[in-house]
């Protein structure tokens, strides 16, 4: 009911609108189409000055209400480039913005159409324009300069003694192997998988595998560097890093690496949001089907001590593929629990 | 081939006509008799295809528009239920909630939709085929047999793409840009079925009608230019027509290409894309292919395909701007140089849509360079326009306002390219709401703008009336009002790193600290979306029963077009074609409010030399 007077009202606002639009033309026609014209002339003008003085409050506004909202420091070392670049490009974009926004709404208004203003013939002026390229090209060299000596540094070889991490993702959650206390991965084939106790396709002959270990969080330690090496099983996900401010793809088949240095640990990002339920997420950047949304990993950044002490209750996969060999491997969890299905669920709750 | 023989017009001796051999003598009879087939359907006629472009594309535009006013109720009201969706979209909707497979489902056909349908299709088609011949002095294109089969080939794109929304799996739901191995396996996506099918098909049934168009609107433009128009006399608009076609032409082959070994992927066994995959409980066969071709293949005309959507909003705007300015366009050789600088790069940027990939960080930072430089034809374009209003006699018209309009979003949207553009800033905002707001501020509200623009002032043109000026004001303000409120704070969210083509993010830690916004920008959506409805009603209204246009020139301006009669017919001249004798932005020279192209240089220009 409510809904069939939302469209009545809706429709009845249309015909309001249109009944003024229609006497307008009228009265216009009346008046003569050069004073008409000055009129709707003089109201624009006024319109396109006031929309230019609220738009620019506005973007003052609008930048004061959500800047809260936004963790406005990397908690990567990297990040701090990336953040350092983003200053620099808000600075000189911001101002090219005000600028040219003023300039073009300024002069509407006062060059608007008016008895015994003539307007100036003025075809080209090569001097000007040759202004105009040069400044911005000069500008954007800036840009390109230091945007390029961020993208090296972060795109480097990750150094010597950097974690190494696998991340694998799947429709809709992340895998996460450790290479355990070798520090090597071991070998994998997509044709190995079997969700049930080999969820990356691990080869079980290669004897660098038998300490890898799954995880459903990524741990990494504070200060210390970790490279990742990014997979897909099924479709193109993308491993999205947003308070370090670092994303990579996920390929299936053509493995990606990205490496970067956490600075804060959870438990101190916790106090510098302010928000207890603080947590660093990754999320998939690239669409990867109908469970895109929700395909969550958390990662814990932690001390050494506490990454060792985690590290130290991990099962190799090794042992949960082969319960036989290892009777003594206490009963693990399944690797990745999908988290898809909880979210899913919880919205079908809804 | 001259103009004469192109068309069997009205004037041309029967006889004569089958003297030119170039296949279509058949139609002689049909101008004829003008029935209502021939005049109205398979017309010959560019105004008429022109006209037939603008409709399709407005109804395409009035979908996806609404496409976009459902999935945002998703977005802003996340824990609400509308009962009345799930009588309009069945079991997609259950519960007056849409489902996660909807949801992707309508982004898709919103995005697909939009950018080719509407601000390909519905722009360039349009204004291309009524702008070309009018203003350079012609007949008709170059073949009109081609042009008609153009807008019939994109007819049956509209038609396929329409029977795929109502297939049982739906429509294809991979995002526009349907990447592969999401949209090549039908088990990992219920959109990837049928749907997708389609979605190839029809898609290919479009790059079908760009081609026929393009190398249309070319020839007609190098070959049938009236006498007296150099290529240097002519209007911007065609300019950037121009270079459009050619972009449309060289790029959209390489897509198609793209799309067919994506064909073959589906349906042949084929690895183009695919390798080491595991979906549905079991590896498949395919190895050796790369999923990252295919965005080589895609971006080398999904970039293109942005300038093709702003070059002639661009032309267009340049137009409008100085015609109601009552100043010659700044630089006009500088806008033109700009435009062919924009084509060039145009073709050497696509990478930067892959920085995240895995694409070799040093191939990466090649493409970082050419990417900004972009920027500088861009800002030549905009400092331009700025320069052609300022000591102007400006005319608030509809059209003039919304160039203005279109130039204020280019800014603001072409400004934060420099952002997206620059690899180490792209690596955060990748994929997240920065470069929704980026993209649908320069390519998708600047060229609406720009479409506007070209509707309001080319109007009384098209069917010798005015569309409503009130209703075109209050059209305009709450366009350009809206568009930013949408827009702006959009940029906000990106930062933060919040991704897009999301259903939900009420889970998310990082990103629910927005849940307000998306609710504000939702109401904003809808109310904007009326807007448009007034536009529309406005527009068709007008066609039948809008304030009658008196006077052949109603904008005082100084092109070919307003030199036919007020309803031209086939042919647009009744008589011989004039000739040009200057260049199209004689304004308030030397007193003169303006000098029509028609007519000659007076002795004291000669002298000093003109343009």
């Amino acid at each position: 009911m409510s809904g069939y007077l939302a469209v009545l009202v809706v429709v009845l606002i249309f015909v309001v609108i249109f009944q003024i639009a229609k006497a307008s033309e009228y009265v216009s026609i009346l008046k003569g189409e050069k004073k008409a014209r000055q009129q709707s002339n003089r109201v624009n003008g006024f319109l396109l000055i006031i929309f230019l003085l609220l738009g620019l409050i506005g973007v003052y506004y609008c930048n004061d209400a959500l800047k809260g909202k936004i963790f406005f420091e990397a908690a990567s070392e990297q990040g701090e480039g990336i953040d350092n670049m983003i200053k620099w490009t808000l600075w000189i974009t911001g101002i090219v913005f005000i600028i040219t926004q003023i300039l073009l709404f300024w002069f509407s208004f006062k060059y608007q159409e008016k008895e015994g203003q003539q307007a100036f013939y003025f075809p080209h002026n090569n001097k000007l324009e040759l202004i105009w390229t040069v400044i911005p090209a000069i500008a954007l060299t800036i840009l390109v300069a230091i945007g390029l000596r961020h993208w090296f540094r972060i795109t480097s070889d990750a150094p010597k003694d950097a974690a190494v991490v696998e991340i694998t993702g799947k429709q809709f959650n992340w895998l996460i192997r450790y290479p355990g206390k070798d520090g090597q991965l071991g070998r994998k084939f997509f044709k190995n998988i079997n969700d049930a106790n080999n969820p990356v396709g691990q080869d079980w002959d290669d004897q660098l595998n038998k300490d890898d270990f799954m995880a459903t969080e990524m741990h990494l330690v504070v200060g210390k560097p970790v490279k990742l090496i990014i997979g897909s099983r099924d479709v193109i996900h993308d491993v999205g890093l947003s308070h370090f401010r670092l994303k990579m793809d996920a390929v299936p088949g053509i493995p990606t690496t990205l490496w970067f240095t956490p600075k804060y640990t959870t438990a101190e990002m916790k106090d510098k949001t302010g928000n207890p339920d603080f947590v660093y997420e990754i999320s998939c950047d690239q669409m990867c089907g109908s469970g895109h949304y929700s395909m969550k990993a958390n990662i814990v950044v932690e001390t050494q001590e506490e990454f060792d002490a985690w590290t130290a209750k991990q099962v190799a996969q090794y042992g949960v593929a082969h319960p036989a060999e290892t009777p003594a491997a206490p009963l693990a969890t399944p690797a990745a629990t999908d988290t898809t299905q909880k979210v899913v669920a919880a919205n079908e709750a809804k | 081939m001259s103009n004469e023989a192109t068309l069997h017009s009205q004037e041309v001796i029967h006889g004569a006509a089958h003297a030119h051999d170039h296949g279509h003598g058949h139609d002689d009879h049909e101008h004829h008799e003008g029935g209502f087939i021939s005049k109205y359907v398979f017309s010959l006629d560019h105004k008429t295809i022109a006209k037939q472009f603008l409709i399709t594309g407005i109804i395409w535009a009035i979908i996806g528009a609404f496409f976009s006013v459902l999935f945002r109720l998703q977005l802003g009201f996340p824990d609400a239920t509308f009962p009345w969706l799930e009588s309009i979209l069945g079991h997609w909707a259950k519960g007056g909630r849409i489902t996660p497979e909807a949801y992707y489902a309508l982004v898709t056909m919103h995005g697909t939709i939009l950018v080719f349908f509407v601000l390909t299709a519905g722009l360039s088609g349009t204004f291309s085929n009524l702008l070309i011949p009018l203003q350079v002095g012609a007949r008709d294109m170059a073949s009109p047999l081609m042009n008609c089969m153009s807008y019939w080939a994109f007819f049956l794109a509209s038609v396929v793409m329409m029977a795929s929304l109502f297939v049982q799996t739906g429509p294809a739901s991979g995002g526009w840009t349907s990447y592969p191995p999401l949209s090549a396996l039908g088990d990992a996506s219920i959109g990837s079925k049928i749907g997708m099918d389609l979605w190839l098909i029809s898609m290919a049934l479009f790059v079908v009608s760009q081609l026929l168009g393009g190398l249309n609107y070319i020839s007609t433009i190098l070959n049938m230019r009236t006498k007296g128009m150099t290529m240097t006399k002519m209007p911007l608009t065609i300019w950037s027509f121009f270079f459009t076609a050619v972009l449309g032409v060289l790029s959209f082959p390489v897509l198609l290409s793209g799309f067919i070994l994506l064909l073959f992927d589906r349906h042949a066994g084929t690895s183009f894309y695919l390798s080491d995959l595991f979906v549905a409980g079991k590896a498949l066969s395919n190895e050796g292919g790369s999923a990252i071709l295919y965005q080589h293949l895609f971006w080398f005309l999904g970039h293109p395909e942005v300038y093709i959507i702003i070059l002639p909003a661009m032309g267009m705007v340049s137009e409008i701007l100085a015609v109601n300015s009552r100043k010659p366009i700044f630089g006009y050789l500088a806008m033109v140089g700009s435009m062919f600088a924009i084509v060039i790069l145009a073709f050497l940027v696509w990478a930067h849509h892959m920085f995240v990939t895995g694409l070799n960080p040093f191939l990466g930072a090649f493409f970082v360079l050419l990417t900004l430089l972009i920027a500088v034809p861009s800002a030549i374009k905009v400092f331009n326009w700025i320069t052609t209003i300022w000591r102007g006699n400006l005319r608030f018209t509809p059209g003039m306002l919304f160039s203005i309009g279109f130039v204020s979003t280019f800014i603001s949207g072409g400004l934060t390219g420099i952002w997206l553009g620059n690899s180490s800033i792209d690596i955060h905002l990748h994929d997240t709401y920065f470069v929704i707001a980026h993209f649908h501020i320069v390519m998708g509200v600047s060229a609406f703008f720009g479409t506007f623009a070209g509707v309001y002032h080319w109007f009384p043109k098209m069917f010798g009336r005015y569309l409503n000026n009130t209703l075109a004001y209050i059209h305009f303000w709450s366009t350009l009002i809206g568009a930013y409120l949408i827009f702006w704070p959009m940029h906000y969210e990106g930062i933060a790193g919040m991704p897009r083509r999301y259903y939900d993010y009420t889970s998310w830690e990082s990103f629910k600290q927005f849940a307000d916004l998306n609710h504000f920008i939702s109401i904003v959506v809808i109310a904007v979306f009326a807007a448009q409805l007034l536009f529309v009603f406005n527009f068709f209204y007008s066609i039948f029963k809008g304030r009658k246009v008196t006077t052949t020139n109603p904008w005082n301006s100084t092109t070919l077009e307003w030199t036919t009669p007020i309803n031209p017919g086939h042919g647009n001249w009744p008589g011989e074609i004039p000739e040009v004798y200057r260049w199209p932005y004689d304004y308030s020279k030397n007193g003169k409010d303006f000098v029509p192209q028609t007519v000659p240089l007076s002795p004291d220009e000669e002298k000093e030399g003109h343009h």
